[in-house]
């Protein structure tokens, strides 16, 4: 054990993680994370709080998981590379441990084109591996990236995302494998609706030993209707969504099409457990985080361990 | 074949419309003239090859800086025809010069002082 | 070569403002060869500008000169005896012609007709695209000879990021990620395992962010 976090308490005893999203707001309105947090209290083992997500300025991940971590919820800081320089990133870093914050997410960061400040400079003065890079340094050397000494390390559990279907196809292990090798301990993957070819991915992956250095921890996502299933297969890059889900999402009657969606996130979820290397899921059910409990029930992942 | 065309187009000509180049099409704007068109061989048939691609090109930029300077882009035109087509080569001076004269004379023109033939 | 783009015909009137006597200067180097400030672009612009001026029923004077480089002093000195003639100078140059010209004749206004981009190719004619940021610590050789700095959106040592769809960038459908350019060209050379080496964290002294550079040879000072 490096960390007080509760997501590798559970994974070093062997057991099934569930994590959620929550997405701070584009105001300074604490009530808005606390309810979210309170829907999700009991149900899940960690709470990722996005990084100004898609470039919109929205509260800080660090204060948003502060005021879940004052709930005694267990946040995840997302960090994303896009708009902070090393100083900045290492300053948050020690300041998240400071306030008690066991877990990182380190990602490059959706380029600021898409957000709504695309006249602003991007930073990326570091990418998403050298920030696992630095986040281990400081926490098992004790040194900044200038290799001064740090006085009071910073105990954050190292995490990242990976897209098993994205391109370049085939570089997907490798580019795992490069994560790893900087120090990453978990992996959330983006949301997964084609069974077998993320079975495949997972396949790659174990045969490199990655699964075991590694815990995967595999992306859901419930569909609302099948006007968000079409649009996450059509509009949404490196998304695979086949099309018997589709199908099914459509001859289902309109009203009936949000517990469909469940069903199917339900079943996926079943299905992902079985995959040998998988610990854990992540569940991203955006802007519909009321539904979480309900999925974690019938996916029988309730009630969450005690650690 | 002795057919009539109006008799204020200019004939101005060139071995191929792919040596007429911006600069020229402009320097006739600014001498007044109140259009200016190119007849161009048909695509695909350019003695020279591209010739008249390349004017066709430059037309359409010339369109853009004269719509910046506003006399409008419809001053200047790209029109292909061949030798032979001495029907289309009337019909097409008919055209522009219509077009032309619905538009006005250039504001280059009515400005200057004694303004008329150069 | 540099590369840049006229700036907007609205601006240049507003920039040359009541000034009657400009010296319009082009460069015969990089900006001729991307068509933006050459002879050709200097003869264009100065006869739109007095179709316009015509057209306001003003009288203005517009010299058309263009120097071998505006980047070196022997150049600019060229225009010495001319030059007191003229209100302004409009340069077509590159940012740093225009910039050594005002600093040659620090008395006369110079102004900038064309907004400085980038440091890029001849990928056809007419076709120019950025290659190469000035970051003064080339890494070319440990990525296929790609540049990750300029040519990847995000400046990636270690790309691609998530946004990397069909081999083009997340920010441009018509731009190829840099990234899926060096795992193929990696791919074709047999060497894909060069792609698990992790490129360190840059030191971004050398760049611009280490404040305006300088590169000065003793030996070729006389």
């Amino acid at each position: 054990m490096k960390t007080n976090s509760r997501i590798e308490k559970i994974l070093s005893s062997g057991g099934f993680v569930v994590t959620a999203e929550c997405g701070p707001p584009r105001g300074a309105d604490a009530e808005v994370i606390r309810k979210k947090g309170e829907i999700l209290r009991g149900f899940v083992d960690g709470i990722n709080v996005t990084d100004n997500q898609t470039s919109v300025v929205r509260m800080s991940s660090l204060s948003a998981c502060v005021i879940l971590k004052n709930m005694g919820l267990e946040p995840i800081l997302q960090m994303v590379c896009r708009d902070r320089n090393r100083i900045a990133l290492q300053s948050d870093i020690l300041g998240a441990a400071a306030l008690g914050i066991n877990n990182i997410l380190c990602l490059s960061g959706d380029h600021q084109k898409f957000g709504d400040h695309p006249q602003g400079k991007n930073v990326y003065d570091i990418d998403s591996i050298q920030l696992i890079q630095t986040v281990k340094r400081m926490r098992d050397e004790g040194k900044f990236i200038g290799g001064e000494e740090i006085k009071g390390k910073p105990m954050l559990f190292i995490g990242a995302a990976e897209n098993p279907f994205a391109d370049p196809f085939e570089i997907r292990a490798a580019r795992l494998a490069k994560k790893v090798a900087a120090g990453c301990e978990f992996i959330q993957t983006q949301c997964i609706y084609n069974i077998d070819r993320f079975a495949r991915w997972m396949e790659m992956v174990r045969e490199r030993g990655l699964h075991e250095r590694c815990a995967i921890l595999a992306g859901v996502t419930p569909f609302k209707s099948v006007g968000m299933a079409r649009y996450m297969k059509n509009n949404v890059p490196g998304m695979d969504v086949p099309d018997e889900m589709i199908e099914r999402m459509k001859n289902t009657p309109k009203e009936k099409q949000a517990e469909e969606g469940i069903k199917i996130c339900v079943e996926t979820i079943e299905k992902l457990k079985e995959i040998p290397g998988v610990r854990g899921i992540h569940l991203m059910a955006i802007e519909w985080e009321e539904k979480v409990p309900e999925i974690v029930k019938q996916a029988n992942l309730w009630p969450r361990p005690e650690v | 074949m002795r057919l009539s065309y109006p008799t204020n187009v200019k004939v101005v000509r060139v071995p191929c419309t792919g040596r007429v180049d911006i600069p020229l099409i402009l320097r006739a704007f600014e001498s007044g003239v109140d259009g200016v068109y190119l007849a161009g061989c048909l695509e695909g048939e350019c003695h020279f090859l591209k010739g008249n691609l390349r004017a066709r090109r430059r037309v359409e930029y010339v369109k853009t800086l004269l719509d910046e300077v506003g006399l409008g882009k419809e001053r200047i035109e790209m029109f292909n025809m061949s030798a032979s087509q001495g029907q289309r080569f009337a019909e097409v001076a008919r055209e522009m010069t219509e077009r032309i004269r619905a538009l006005g004379p250039s504001p280059v023109k009515t400005r200057r002082e004694g303004g008329g033939e150069n | 070569m540099i590369v840049g783009n006229r700036k907007d015909f609205p601006e240049i009137i507003e920039m040359i403002g009541k000034n009657r006597r400009i010296l319009l200067l082009g460069c015969n180097e990089c900006v001729t060869v991307c068509g933006v400030g050459g002879q050709k672009e200097v003869e264009t612009l100065a006869s739109e500008l007095r179709i316009f001026w015509k057209k306001e029923g003003e009288e203005r004077e517009i010299r058309e000169h263009t120097l071998e480089r505006q980047c070196d002093y022997e150049y600019i000195d060229q225009i010495r005896g001319f030059v007191d003639d003229y209100d302004i100078i409009l340069s077509m140059a590159c940012g740093a012609g225009v910039q050594y010209v005002a600093e040659v004749y620090k008395h006369k206004p110079v102004f900038p007709a064309v907004n400085t981009t980038f440091l890029g190719v001849t990928l056809e004619q007419g076709v120019w695209a950025e290659r190469c940021q000035g970051c003064g610590t080339c890494i070319i050789h440990l990525t296929a000879g790609i540049c990750p700095i300029a040519r990847c959106a995000k400046s990636l040592m270690n790309g691609p990021c998530g946004g990397s769809s069909g081999g083009k960038c997340e920010v441009d459908k018509e731009t190829d990620c840099a990234w899926q350019l060096i795992v193929d060209r990696l791919k074709e050379w047999g060497q894909l395992e060069r792609y698990e080496t992790i490129i360190p964290i840059k030191d971004w002294r050398t760049s611009r962010d280490g404040g305006p550079r300088k590169r000065i040879r003793e030996d070729l000072r006389l």
